[in-house]
């Protein structure tokens, strides 16, 4: 079947693609989201946005992919397994295809203990896994308890993995477990070493999915430090810290480093996610380079 | 077996602050093993209350008594002939043996001395462990003896989540990964194959999520009706 979404359709015909994640703010003023989404129009393929990212609780994916679609901006409607049970992650998937979204990024989601309610019930009713073959299913015309639908929906799921996770063995066998769940494409954690990433990809080549090499702009030697010590998967390489350091100029350092980074990956995949935690000018200047090479 | 801990002596002191009489009951089985609620740690918190009480200026009766299982009415009925003199019950039993003297002996207020944990085991001494969330539809077959939804912080059933680095899980670095350990296990025992079939959703209708769960023996209480 045709890939139902832009990024879908790129993805399918081999192009090289960009995506970028924006958080939705915590609160009612969406402006600045908005605004930041706009600037991101002409060199994203697809915008995703986040579920309660770090479990923080912010306004909410699904209404921000909306927001985004009436500006005509493709979202990519990130889902989390935590804070919702099957009954309203089906109800919530069903809604996103009512309002006119087309791609689903299906993950499992941090544990509430590293977020701003460390205090509250985590779900995990389904995981990542469960979650696509959800989506799947929705697709036959039937919910999880067999019963039928009226109006059937029709995604471009994706799916994440860490090219950095150590040992890589059981990341490996969870892909290949997503893809048999029905994940269409792939965005990764951050990668900082293009050898990391091309040791990843001589593994997974044969899987035949598109894959997104994830990029986070480094905004200081603190933050880097900081992912080493806290996000499992990232590891930023000494060097880089280093550059950070020694720079007057961080911005234009980290554009540097990342568009260095987006160079020489380019040609192991196919595209960048570009997650900017709030450095939306970065972004900018990124999707550029990332598209003009 | 069920693991346990003392609350603290301030909680403790406040639970029985209205009370002059005080028996302290403590548990002979789990909360024994796991050195909550055995007759020793009774004689030790009944010590330390009554000092307690008395330099705070209220000086209470604590009276010491340890029951072989607070969960079972043979062994909490011999209670009934001394409970008059007392006017509150500190049980240092697990939350089965509280609720099980309270409803025994709904006149006197029982209340709980131990905060009831979980399932598990001493993996060392003094180092307990949870095992078993009790789940009620057992999947230890398929992970290799190494249960996911006691262990692994999301009770996941498909394998590791992005959170799982270096054998250890993003919420807490002392907290190994049940799915690294699942995965170990079985490529050592050559059955990887069975790790990469996708486990559909878990039904939680047999787990407490299916609301309080009750198991009726037929066979059992026939046997007893003929006796």
């Amino acid at each position: 079947m045709e890939p139902v979404s832009r990024l879908g359709k790129a993805l399918t015909a081999r192009q090289f693609a960009v995506t970028v994640e924006i958080g939705p703010p915590k609160g009612a003023d969406v402006s600045h989201l908005l605004a930041t989404a706009e600037n991101l129009r002409e060199y994203a393929h697809a915008v995703n946005i986040t579920d309660q990212q770090s479990s923080v609780m912010t306004l909410g994916s699904l209404a921000a992919c909306h927001l985004l679609l009436d500006l005509g901006i493709e979202p990519v409607y990130q889902v989390t397994c935590r804070d919702r049970n099957r009954i309203a992650l089906q109800s919530d998937l069903l809604s996103a295809y009512a309002l006119g979204i087309r791609n689903v990024l299906c993950l499992t989601g941090d544990h509430v203990s590293l977020g701003d309610h460390p205090q509250a019930l985590p779900v995990f009713d389904l995981d990542s896994v469960t979650l696509l073959c959800t989506l799947r299913t929705l697709e036959t015309g039937r919910d999880l308890a067999g019963k039928k639908l009226a109006g059937v929906p029709h995604f471009f799921a994706g799916a994440v993995v860490s090219p950095g996770a150590n040992p890589l063995g059981p990341q490996i066998a969870k892909m290949e477990k997503k893809i048999r769940a029905g994940a269409q494409f792939f965005q990764t954690q951050a990668v900082y070493d293009p050898g990391q990433l091309e040791r990843f990809i001589h593994k997974v080549e044969h899987l035949g999915v598109p894959i997104m090499a994830g990029i986070i702009p480094l905004k200081s030697a603190g933050m880097a430090r900081f992912m080493n010590r806290n996000i499992a998967g990232v590891e930023v390489p000494d060097s880089l810290i280093e550059e950070m350091t020694g720079t007057s100029d961080r911005v234009l350092t980290s554009i540097s480093i990342a568009s260095r980074l987006i160079r020489d990956m380019k040609d192991m995949c196919q595209g960048v996610h570009l997650m900017p935690i709030g450095w939306a000018k970065v972004a900018n200047s990124l999707t550029d380079r990332a598209i003009l090479g | 077996m069920i693991v346990a801990e003392q609350k603290s002596l301030a909680e403790i002191k406040g639970l029985v602050a209205d009370a002059k009489n005080i028996l302290v009951v403590g548990c002979g089985t789990c909360v024994t093993v796991s050195f909550a609620g055995g007759t020793k740690e009774v004689g030790i918190l009944a010590s330390s209350l009554r000092m307690a009480t008395k330099l705070d200026g209220n000086a209470k009766q604590f009276a010491e008594v340890t029951v072989q299982r607070q969960c079972e009415w043979e062994y909490i009925d011999p209670l009934a002939a001394q409970l008059d003199q007392y006017d509150l019950v500190l049980s240092l039993g697990c939350g089965i043996g509280v609720q099980a003297l309270a409803e025994r002996f709904p006149a006197i207020p029982i209340v709980p001395g131990l905060n009831t944990t979980f399932l598990g085991m001493p993996v060392e001494h003094g180092v307990f462990e949870e095992r078993c969330q009790a789940c009620g539809d057992c999947i230890l077959g398929l992970t290799g003896g190494i249960c996911p939804i006691a262990r692994c912080s999301k009770q996941l059933l498909n394998g590791p989540c992005g959170g799982s680095q270096r054998g250890v899980c993003e919420i807490d670095a002392e907290i190994p990964c049940a799915w690294q350990l699942i995965y170990d296990r079985m490529i050592a025992r050559g059955q990887l194959d069975r790790l990469l079939e996708i486990q559909p959703p878990k039904n939680w209708s047999t787990s407490r999520d299916g609301g309080p769960r009750k198991i009726v023996r037929e066979d059992l209480r026939k046997l007893e009706d003929e006796e």
